[in-house]
């Protein structure tokens, strides 16, 4: 038999709170139990991780403190020469000659370590300080959950994004990648090397809009993707049509219901789950075990 | 004057519905969407268009392949992983891992390497029904996004100096990253919308804690009060302890995506509705909290 590396999937939405943690916790489960139990669920919402919370009782399996390199300039070696300040786009290094000051901002510093090639006189190390965490969490069922976790005050969460991807790249897994909200740069590192994309839209006009510049990303990413409407029943039709038009798969729909919304508050998504939703998710999943084959 | 932004840690918690009913309820106010990433605001209040600006962004590093002699040392060098060898063996720059840190172009012996302007980033002064507005729209994937917002706020707050308005409303975008701590910088208040969910309140919670570093003061409403109580209980006992004043409830109803739909603000749509009332009494609490009273915070 033909081995087939195992996929890559992320779950991104552009509007926040539009059902992407539901999704990658259910589909997570659903996989586990139905596809693949070598299946492994990563929060990538590192600014707001909530995969956790839909657990039972998740043992840690493991907890590692990620660093983020910062400048530092000794000014015993440091000749005030400016080169640094002016290699460094972050707007991060000042040096005033006059008064011997050198001083990183380290809130604008990216880690690029620019400054440390431009310095002359060997004044510039770069010191470790913590960016975030990364904890992996047992949960019952398939290989687990994987957890970033930026430090509060922190403005580097692509940097944290791309090291919780680094520490789960394993082909021998299955993996879901759960991704922030929005379409900017910490979504882009989410999806980077995905091998299918879900997006999570509600039948709102929010919902639609930012559906349309997620969809404007993805195809500047070239990356396949499908679309799964959560509360179906709300709002209107206009996000089936503009589907229809793109020719754009719809994956599945989730209907509305208080009662989903009332178990998903109390973080209950994965106790009595109903019927319906149970339907739902094996669909979806052999719609995308069908991706696979394609692959 | 001052300047409230309205941010609430987890997304779809209700913050561009909240800003859009203060919308029909503030008099003299200029508006800003501080949620570059994934604006909606402009969805209800039909901003016209005054002005366009072009937000410099950054640079992206271009390898010029004619000269390029793949020594290898651009791609060594890059720290975000950005530089890949293409199909046919050569170095290329991947521009949505590119961040503008220059350092490639700076090194290459041959001088292949050039940056170009990233031009993909519009911001804009409009008028609205309900006053002037500043927004933004980035290109998909864009970084800096916490510059766009510190840049857009300035203009507001240099229209509502002009237009001697006594309030910015700022709708605040999603988490606790880099939007998020440039909508935090310097504003006079935060409305903290909470949503009564397991996630809800633990991206308050994260979201309170990065508030509390930059000493700004607090207040809060729960939206959607009604779909747990339980909860909506546990996080008046939190805000109670944190001394965040809780200035009102906002029950669940349908007809607030209704209102969406037909693109008004739900004082607008249905201005006898209980949700309308509370953002009534709401918007009226926020009003009589004088700038200098005492609001957490300042433990």
């Amino acid at each position: 038999m033909q081995e087939i590396k195992k996929m890559k999937i992320a779950v991104a939405s552009g509007k926040g709170g539009t059902g992407k943690t539901t999704v990658s916790v259910n589909l997570f489960y659903f996989i586990s139990k139905e596809w693949d139990s070598n299946v492994r669920l990563v929060d990538c919402d590192v600014e707001e991780p909530n995969d956790v919370l839909f657990f039972n009782n998740p043992a840690i399996q493991s907890r590692e403190e990620v660093y983020q390199l910062i400048p530092e300039i000794d000014t015993e070696k440091c000749t005030f020469c400016k080169k640094c300040q002016e290699w460094c786009e972050f707007n991060a290094i000042t040096i005033v000659l006059k008064l011997n000051f050198a001083e990183v901002d380290a809130s604008l510093c990216h880690s690029c370590g620019a400054c440390s090639v431009a310095c002359e006189f060997d004044a510039i190390t770069e010191i470790e300080k913590p960016l975030g965490t990364i904890t992996g969490y047992q949960t019952g069922f398939g290989k687990g959950l994987t957890e970033g976790c930026l430090n509060v005050g922190s403005s580097m969460q692509t940097m944290l994004i791309k090291k919780l991807k680094s520490s789960v790249d394993d082909k021998d897994y299955l993996t879901i990648l759960d991704a922030p909200p929005g379409t900017s740069c910490p979504v882009v590192e989410t999806v980077a090397d995905a091998d299918y994309i879900i997006l999570v839209t509600e039948p709102t006009p929010f919902g639609l809009h930012d559906l349309k510049i997620t969809v404007e990303l993805l195809a500047d990413l070239q990356k396949p993707f499908g679309v799964i409407v959560n509360k179906a029943g709300l709002g209107n039709r206009d996000v089936y049509a503009f589907l229809e038009e793109n020719n754009i798969e719809l994956l599945g729909e989730i209907p509305f219901d208080r009662n989903f919304a009332v178990s998903y508050s109390s973080g209950d998504l994965l106790q009595n789950i109903p019927d319906k939703t149970t339907r739902v998710f094996r669909e979806i999943i052999q719609k995308i075990k069908r991706k696979e084959v394609v692959k | 004057m001052r300047e409230i932004t309205i941010l609430s840690g987890k997304g779809g918690a209700g913050k561009t519905s909240v800003a859009a009913a203060f919308a029909s309820l503030a008099k003299n106010v200029v508006f800003c969407d501080n949620d570059v990433d994934a604006a909606d605001l402009h969805l209800i209040l039909h901003p016209e268009i005054k002005e366009t600006h072009e937000f410099d962004s950054g640079t992206i590093a271009k390898i010029n392949p004619e000269s390029c002699t793949n020594c290898g040392l651009c791609e060594e060098h890059c720290r975000f992983d950005a530089i890949h060898p293409n199909t046919n063996g050569m170095p290329e720059v991947n521009p949505f891992q590119c961040e503008g840190c220059r350092l490639c172009e700076r090194i290459c012996p041959v001088d292949a390497i050039t940056s170009v302007q990233n031009n993909n980033n519009h911001w804009f002064v409009s008028g609205t029904r309900f006053g002037p507005m500043v927004h933004a729209r980035m290109g998909a994937g864009e970084e800096n996004s916490g510059r766009l917002v510190t840049e857009i706020r300035k203009k507001a707050k240099e229209i509502a100096t002009d237009k001697k308005a006594g309030v910015i409303i700022s709708d605040g975008p999603p988490g606790i990253g880099c939007p998020a701590i440039a909508s935090v910088t310097g504003t006079d208040m935060v409305l903290l919308v909470v949503e009564p969910s397991r996630s809800g309140m633990h991206d308050a919670k994260r979201l309170y804690e990065l508030v509390k570093s930059f000493n700004i003061p607090v207040v809060a409403l729960i939206n959607k009060f009604d779909i747990n109580l339980e909860i909506t209980a546990e996080i008046g006992v939190f805000l109670d302890e944190n001394n965040i004043p809780l200035l009102g409830k906002i029950p669940f109803d349908p007809q607030l995506v209704e209102s969406m739909v037909k693109e008004q603000t739900i004082v607008e749509f249905s201005p006898d509705s209980d949700m309308s009332r509370e953002f009534g009494v709401i918007w009226q609490k926020i009003n009589e909290i004088k700038k200098n009273d005492d609001l957490c915070c300042n433990q």
